[in-house]
């Protein structure tokens, strides 16, 4: 609604400003969670086990190994959000390539990608993740490679409908009336007018990635203790979270925090460009 | 369509790295003859394709093949998991429908009131939440702190089949499993009234003086919800994998447990039926939601 007030507006868009607020703090904490004098996040430390937050100098407890959570939340901050971020970049790269082809080529190609779009969508998302999960050796590039080979569909087929439309368009055939070579054409001239689609399918599909990442980490195919992920801190939590939930809460709220953020940005980065858009659905 | 899936889950299983053959070669009773002979029977020393090839002809006649775990058929072991899974499915979406599209429609008709910031927050929160995990927190705060339901199986053991002892153990994996999807309706709800609201005809109705409560339901939301019915279609992958986490929370023996349990066997035949199994009840459900949308909408028609 772009006669909305501006007050409205701007409450609109308040969450998708408090994202970038919480994405920076996770990111800080990622970043510089080294030299923040906490305790070495796969130190063991029997005599601490399951000490509750704020004490013995935890201050969010400590885990079954008396390994302190607060350390390894942020330590894995840099693993998830490593995931997540990489992952997104194979998921649009991908989906960028193949939707710009099918949608600028159109005949076969397009036939082809979109039968196999269709077929891959067919595929309860994780159930697919998870059977190439397990039968790979679990590291933070199968990971990244295994959720974006999982996650291109949705991108593809945005970036082909745009692709579509664009092609018709006056400025397209003035290029090609020049001369311009179809790759030329896609490059310079189609793909910077989908920067606004990818950005904000980049920005969900983070958010999808670092949750993938949380299913198969606690499902226990993901990234490998001791290595911390905020899905693996989560994987032996159900054994022990009655007598110490403090082990399973944090990373769960972490996780819930970090992904909101992205699908917040995402909506706020759609509505910057695409005004006309009500806040719409995934 | 359904030869492709199925084209993509065998690749997915076969050329993955460390077949049921590995499995058992970590078994330390099992000698190396023994595994050649086990390889050979299984048909594992074939090449892919004809793997594929022997693999279709079995499932067009009916074989889905035998577990590499205990030597039951595939079809069995899946045929026994569907009830449950249908059930938990069924009460969250049915649940989730009702109060979805109820919170959406509220949404849209105050929009920008507080209730409606509100819905729209927590409704983007809900989304994001691991389903794991709110399993968990459910399991913790009502089965443990608050001791009022069992925190998971599908029956009490032990005890004879009551319906009230079913319907309290499915109360919180069916209320996990709903979160996500009241939030997904209530979005799109929210989105569909809001952009059929504006349309003349609702502005006409008003201008005769139909009553508001009248406009909106006989009015805006006929309209409103023919967008809607593509969502079911559309939701069903995303469903299917919330009940796999679920079940696997709950330990509710659905089919999401048993590709789990599945998984750690690599047992392709189970986990092969499975893929299957899920995707063609999509492509279908896919399909389904086509014809209803052309049934109901007189503007499409079916190509």
């Amino acid at each position: 609604m772009s006669d909305a007030p501006v007050l409205s507006r701007f409450i609109r868009h308040r969450p998708a400003v408090g994202s970038v607020l919480v994405i920076a703090l996770l990111g800080f904490g990622a970043v510089f969670a080294g030299g923040l004098r906490l305790p070495d996040p796969i130190r063991i430390e029997m005599a601490d086990k399951f000490a509750p937050p704020f004490t013995k100098g935890h201050v969010l407890g400590a885990d079954e190994l008396g390994r302190d959570v607060l350390s390894r939340l942020l330590h894995a901050g840099r693993i998830s959000l490593t995931v997540g971020v990489a992952a997104m970049l194979v998921t649009v790269t991908f989906g960028a390539l193949l939707g710009t082809l099918a949608g600028y080529w159109r005949g076969v190609v397009d036939t082809v990608l979109l039968r196999v779009t269709d077929a891959m969508l067919s595929f309860p998302p994780i159930f697919l993740l998870l059977a190439l999960a397990a039968f790979v050796r679990p590291s933070l590039a199968s990971m990244t490679l295994i959720i974006g080979a999982t996650s291109w569909m949705d991108v593809t087929r945005m970036v082909r409908g745009q692709m579509l439309a664009l092609r018709e368009r006056e400025f397209v055939q003035g290029a090609r009336g020049l001369g311009a070579s179809g790759g030329r054409i896609m490059l310079r001239h189609l793909l910077p007018n989908t920067v606004g689609i990818i950005a904000v399918a980049a920005t969900l599909s983070v958010a999808r990635a670092i949750l993938l990442e949380s299913y198969i980490s606690f499902l226990g195919y993901g990234i490998q203790p001791p290595l911390a992920s905020w899905g693996n801190m989560l994987n032996n939590a159900q054994s022990y979270f009655t007598s110490a939930p403090w082990v399973a809460i944090f990373p769960g709220i972490t996780i819930t925090l970090a992904v909101t953020s992205f699908n917040f940005l995402g909506d706020g980065l759609r509505d910057a460009f695409d005004p006309r858009h009500v806040m719409s659905p995934r | 369509m359904l030869v492709l899936v199925s084209l993509v889950g065998f690749s997915v299983l076969h050329l993955a790295p460390g077949g049921p053959a590995a499995i058992y070669a970590m078994t330390p009773t099992m000698s190396a003859e023994d595994l050649d002979r086990l390889t050979r029977e299984l048909g594992l020393d074939r090449p892919v394709p004809e793997q594929y090839a022997r693999w279709v002809g079995g499932v067009l006649t009916g074989n889905w093949g035998r577990s590499y775990r205990d030597g039951r058929l595939v079809r069995e072991i899946i045929v026994d998991r569907i009830p449950a899974t249908m059930v938990l499915m069924v009460s969250a979406f049915s649940v989730a429908l009702g109060l979805g599209l109820f919170t959406g429609i509220v949404s849209a008709v105050r929009q920008y009131s507080l209730f409606d910031h509100l819905l729209t927050f927590g409704s983007m929160v809900a989304l994001s939440i691991p389903t794991f995990w709110l399993g968990l927190m459910a399991i913790y705060v009502f089965a443990v702190l608050l001791g009022v339901l069992p925190p998971g199986n599908m029956g009490t053991i032990g005890a004879d089949f009551s319906l009230t002892d079913r319907l309290r153990h499915l109360l919180l994996p069916a209320a996990t499993l709903g979160v996500v999807m009241v939030a997904t309706w209530s979005r799109y709800t929210r989105a569909s009234m809001l952009e059929v609201i504006q349309e003349d005809y609702i502005r006409t109705a008003r201008a005769k003086g139909v009553a508001a409560g009248a406009v909106i339901v006989k009015h805006a939301l006929k309209n409103a919800l023919i967008p809607l019915i593509t969502l079911a279609g559309l939701q069903l992958p995303l469903v299917f994998s919330g009940a796999l986490v679920t079940e696997t929370v709950f330990t509710w023996p659905g089919m999401g447990r048993l590709f789990v349990d599945s998984i750690g066997y690599r047992d392709y035949p189970v986990l092969m039926g499975l893929l299957m199994l899920t995707a063609l009840l999509v492509v279908v459900g896919n399909l389904l939601t086509d014809f209803i949308y052309a049934a109901v909408d007189p503007r499409v028609r079916l190509a």
